[in-house]
């Protein structure tokens, strides 16, 4: 509808350029609109995750958080703060689960359980959602769900008073289904210390970063340590399996003394009694004689010992119980006298106390490695299950006949050999004892480590328990895997007999 | 339903005039509902219940706009049936989110008095709807009314700065912005002026180049008001008043002589002054970096400044937003009502929300300037014009601040951010609109046969 009147002289009216200016004006509304699109849908990733935005922390801590439970039990919990967030985590029971929780801290985020299953803890998680489109459209938020362990809390508090105030880790694990029955690492650390935004928070962490110590280091999934003896379990168990060895109580030719091949430094023994050649793998296996095993580690060869390793975890750096490990060590390129001394655990060989425990474990189980575990069910809040854990296998490790007559050994370890701390009355023990050096030149103290199942007398089934104890810069005067680790593990053990 | 024996008579089929004064009563009530759902969505979020001062708030947002229709429907009956219930629904939607805002900063609440404020607006619209009969009368007083706006703009440099800016009248508890009363005067004194000269501008002059260079007497007076206002703005360091100011200005020079010649050339001049007041201003210039890089104060080290602040918050608020109450905006901090109030509705409403919104502001303004289209009188047209390209020009300067489009330069978002000189002179605005569009949609006359 323009109107006759035009503009001066044969230029357009206002009709045109009033459409025209209102056109522009429009314009602009839409550029706005094509911004906001931009900002808010294109970019909303990027900018919902700055780490300056504290949006994300503010919606964790809303609402109290779900629980991480041991036996039923919340070993976590949520209290209000009257701040910007909400609630603020709260651990009672100190640092006896910090191992196996991790912390969930307004300040400084969230790890092991509590970062993995973060989503599930504070009720984002969509399998909470009965309704799914429904709560998408309504905004609505389900409060958090559960995590369930495998903990047994007896275990664990035997295995923390047994660490005491020495620097170490226990993992113990249910040789049937890989169940994490302890997870312990000390010194330890208290995660409700620095669960929120106050000055007093941040001293705490700063304290705990500062700490040469490094409590907040979880030694039993991520510090590997070389095994030492211990890990003879794994290279006897690969001379049986190869045929090397077919009868442990018929004479090796392992000659003494045992010259690392290629050089001329000849393998040292620890107790005299292992200064003989020919010894039977018993007698060293009881004696944990490093010149027969290291001889029987070079006759499997190196595709031998790498297999046997990596068939209780070594290798793996993706084992994942959901908390990832970190990566046990074999070395997968060596020359003989390397390989010699990565059979007795030394060399380049490194472990968590995780895999060692799996070692004794596979071993136990009729010689099949279980994926560790440690989370039991995840549920939601009120104890509806949304995930249950099923048993799940790593690897078969060994033949049945052969993980029998592996664990005979390991019995003999205890019963007759380095390993007799770990005797528990009524119950069938098997172990090994390691005492692993390290330092330049062996300077450092020695790493005191013990493996071990144990089951009642009598019974036939597979052990309830598999435990691995290291235990790094202890204060006493005799660093010896049977003196330090083996009455560790013997509390450990006797804590999951008694619950059975 | 034209009438067949006007047809029969060979003239132009008569049209029924239809006021539209029903459907503005139902969009009215709408408004007034869908703001008392946004009040009662609050307190569902935050508390759980219906706040109790619901039923208080909807009765007042709702006799006020009543009072209003009731002041269009006796004296305005053939206006333009759209600009009251967008002012009522804005009006609502900026109570709510205020209201909601407060909640946040339980120091200082300021809903009340934005309420306050909104009844004068709405009383202020009804006086002009009721008294101001013809809005030609306007044109007697442009050059006393620039003069007055003037001097309004002058007087703050008497008071206290507020925020760095001098652009506040403090008087006792009460306080306002000048600047927002002048931009109605200036559009007056503008859509005067230009309506009497247009001609002479459009069309006098030497030629240099290809552009004709208008007249120095004629372009003089102007030039040199609209320059006393944008120099005092940017005096005051007002930089989006000083930009509204000289976008008005270009926007009517531009209607009323057809001569897109002078926009390049003020644009020209505006990006050379843009350019040197960055240079020189401190203050200019950290927004301008602000503006490059938003998040480049966390990069930095120290955390986010207010842009990346209401980046956050848009970006929080993703397709369908947190909803009212559940977003976290008030993290913006200061000026989080006012200024960088957009970015609340952006997050808890949403990018469907916020283009709800926008759109509401871009419907506004079309029919502002269909109003000045359809007007006959050309200082009416060039008023109507002015009047809707300050509110489509404010929403831009604001909006595409908080959303990094463009550097921020601190103004109001009409009718939604706090603030009692913003919201009274929007009301003024549409007051004004209002009044046009019935004469514009008036009926003319019976010729007697």
């Amino acid at each position: 509808m323009r109107h006759g009147e035009g503009g001066p002289h044969g230029l357009p009216g206002i009709s045109t350029t009033g459409r025209r200016a209102g056109t522009f004006c429009l314009l602009l509304i839409v550029a706005l609109a094509a911004q906001a699109t931009r900002v808010q849908v294109f970019r909303k990733d990027e900018l919902d995750h700055n780490p300056a935005n504290q949006r994300l922390t503010v919606r964790r801590y809303s609402e109290p958080r779900g629980n991480i439970l041991v036996a039923g039990a919340p070993v976590t919990g949520s209290e209000p703060t009257g701040g910007r967030y909400a609630y603020r985590r709260t651990y009672p029971d100190g640092g006896r689960y910090a191992a196996v929780t991790g912390y969930s801290s307004q300040t400084y985020g969230n790890t092991q359980l509590e970062g993995i299953y973060d989503d599930l803890l504070s009720g984002t998680d969509p399998r909470l959602a009965s309704w799914a489109v429904w709560d998408a459209i309504s905004r609505g938020r389900q409060p958090g769900g559960d995590v369930r362990t495998t903990i047994d809390p007896a275990a664990q508090q035997a295995a923390l008073r047994g660490l005491g105030d020495q620097k170490g880790a226990v993992a113990a694990i249910e040789p049937a289904t890989g169940r994490i029955l302890a997870l312990a690492s000390t010194p330890t650390y208290d995660p409700g210390t620095f669960a929120g935004t106050s000055d007093a928070d941040r001293q705490a962490w700063d304290r705990l970063q500062a700490d040469p110590d490094q409590p907040m280091l979880n030694r039993a999934l991520r510090q590997t340590y070389p095994p030492g003896s211990t890990f003879k379990v794994v290279t006897a168990a690969a001379a049986l399996s190869a045929g090397v060895v077919t009868d442990p109580d018929a004479p090796t030719s392992a000659p003494y003394p045992y010259v690392l091949p290629g050089t001329t430094t000849a393998l040292p023994n620890d107790t005299s009694a292992c200064n003989r050649p020919n010894l039977s793998l018993r007698q060293a296996m009881i004696n944990s004689c490093n010149s027969v095993l290291g001889y029987l580690g070079v006759q499997v060869g190196l595709p031998g010992m790498v297999a046997a390793a990596q068939g209780y975890g070594f290798d793996d750096g993706e084992l994942d119980v959901p908390v990832r490990a970190a990566r046990s060590n074999f070395d997968t390129v060596m020359d003989r006298s390397q390989l010699a001394l990565s059979s007795i655990g030394q060399y380049d060989t490194a472990a968590t106390p995780l895999v060692m425990a799996m070692v004794a474990a596979g071993v136990a189980n009729n010689g099949t490695v279980m994926y560790p575990q440690l989370v039991d069910r995840l549920t939601r809040g009120d104890g509806t299950p949304i995930q249950l854990m099923s048993p799940r296998e790593y690897r078969q490790a060994m033949s049945g006949a052969v993980a029998e007559q592996v664990r005979q050994l390991m019995v003999d370890v205890v019963e007759q050999g380095t390993g007799r701390n770990a005797r528990i009355a009524g119950a069938t023990v098997g172990g090994k004892t390691g005492t692993a050096e390290h330092g330049e030149g062996n300077s450092g103290t020695p790493y005191a480590w013990f493996v071990s199942w144990a089951k009642p007398d009598g019974s036939d089934a597979v052990p309830p328990v598999a435990v691995a104890v290291v235990v790094a810069d202890s204060s006493a005067s005799e660093v010896t895997g049977g003196g330090l680790a083996a009455p560790i593990a013997r509390a450990v053990m006797q804590a999951v007999l008694k619950s059975r | 339903m034209a009438s067949p024996s006007a047809t029969a008579r060979g003239a132009v089929p008569a049209r029924p005039v239809r006021t539209r004064r029903n459907t503005e009563l139902a969009l009215v009530l709408a408004a007034v509902l869908i703001a008392v759902f946004g009040y009662a969505e609050v307190g569902l979020n935050l508390d759980g219940e219906v706040p109790r001062g619901a039923a208080g708030y909807g009765a007042a947002l709702g006799v006020l706009a009543l009072l209003a229709h009731g002041a269009v429907r006796w004296r305005a009956p053939y206006a333009d049936p759209l600009p009251l219930p967008i002012a009522v629904l804005l009006n609502g939607i900026g109570l709510v989110a205020i209201y909601r805002l407060d909640r946040a900063t339980p120091r200082s609440a300021a809903a009340p008095a934005q309420l306050l404020w909104s009844a004068l607006g709405v009383g202020l619209f009804i006086a002009v709807v009721l008294l101001l009969r013809d809005h030609r009368v306007l044109q007697r007083y442009a050059y006393l009314g620039a003069l007055v706006a003037l001097v309004l703009l002058v007087l703050p440099v008497l008071f206290p700065p507020v925020y760095g800016s001098r652009i506040w009248i403090t008087l006792g508890p009460f306080s306002f912005q000048p600047g927002e009363f002048a931009k109605i005067l200036l559009a007056v004194f503008f859509a005067a002026y230009l309506a009497v000269h247009r001609d002479t501008l459009a069309l006098t002059g030497r030629r240099i180049w290809k552009v004709r260079l208008p007249l120095g007497r004629v372009l003089g007076p102007v030039l040199l008001i609209w320059a006393a206002f944008v120099g005092v703005m940017v005096l005051e360091t007002d930089l989006g008043t000083s930009l509204l100011f000289f976008g008005l200005f270009v926007i009517m020079l531009y209607v009323a002589t057809a001569r897109s010649g002078w926009i390049a050339i003020g644009l020209l001049l505006a990006a050379v002054a843009a350019v040197g007041v960055g240079r020189l201003s401190p203050h200019v210039h950290s927004r301008v970096t602000d503006w490059l890089h938003p998040l480049g104060s966390i990069a930095a080290g120290q955390g986010a400044n207010q842009i990346a602040q209401s980046l956050f918050a848009f970006a929080w608020g993703g397709m369908l937003g947190t909803g009212l109450g559940l977003g976290q905006s008030v993290l913006i901090g200061f000026a989080a009502k006012s200024d960088f109030i957009l970015a609340t509705l952006g997050e808890e409403l949403g990018l469907v929300g916020l283009v709800a919104v926008l759109l509401l502001y871009a419907l506004l303004v079309s029919r502002g300037f269909r109003t000045g289209i359809a007007l006959r009188d050309p200082f009416g047209r060039l008023l109507a014009i002015g009047l809707a390209a300050i509110v489509g020009l404010q929403v831009f300067v604001v909006a595409s601040g908080v959303l990094d489009l463009i550097p921020l330069t601190g103004m109001t978002l009409p009718f939604i951010a706090q603030g009692g000189s913003s919201v009274v002179t929007n009301w003024i605005i549409v007051a004004l609109l209002v009044r046009m569009s019935d004469t514009a949609r008036r009926p003319p006359p019976e010729e007697p046969a």
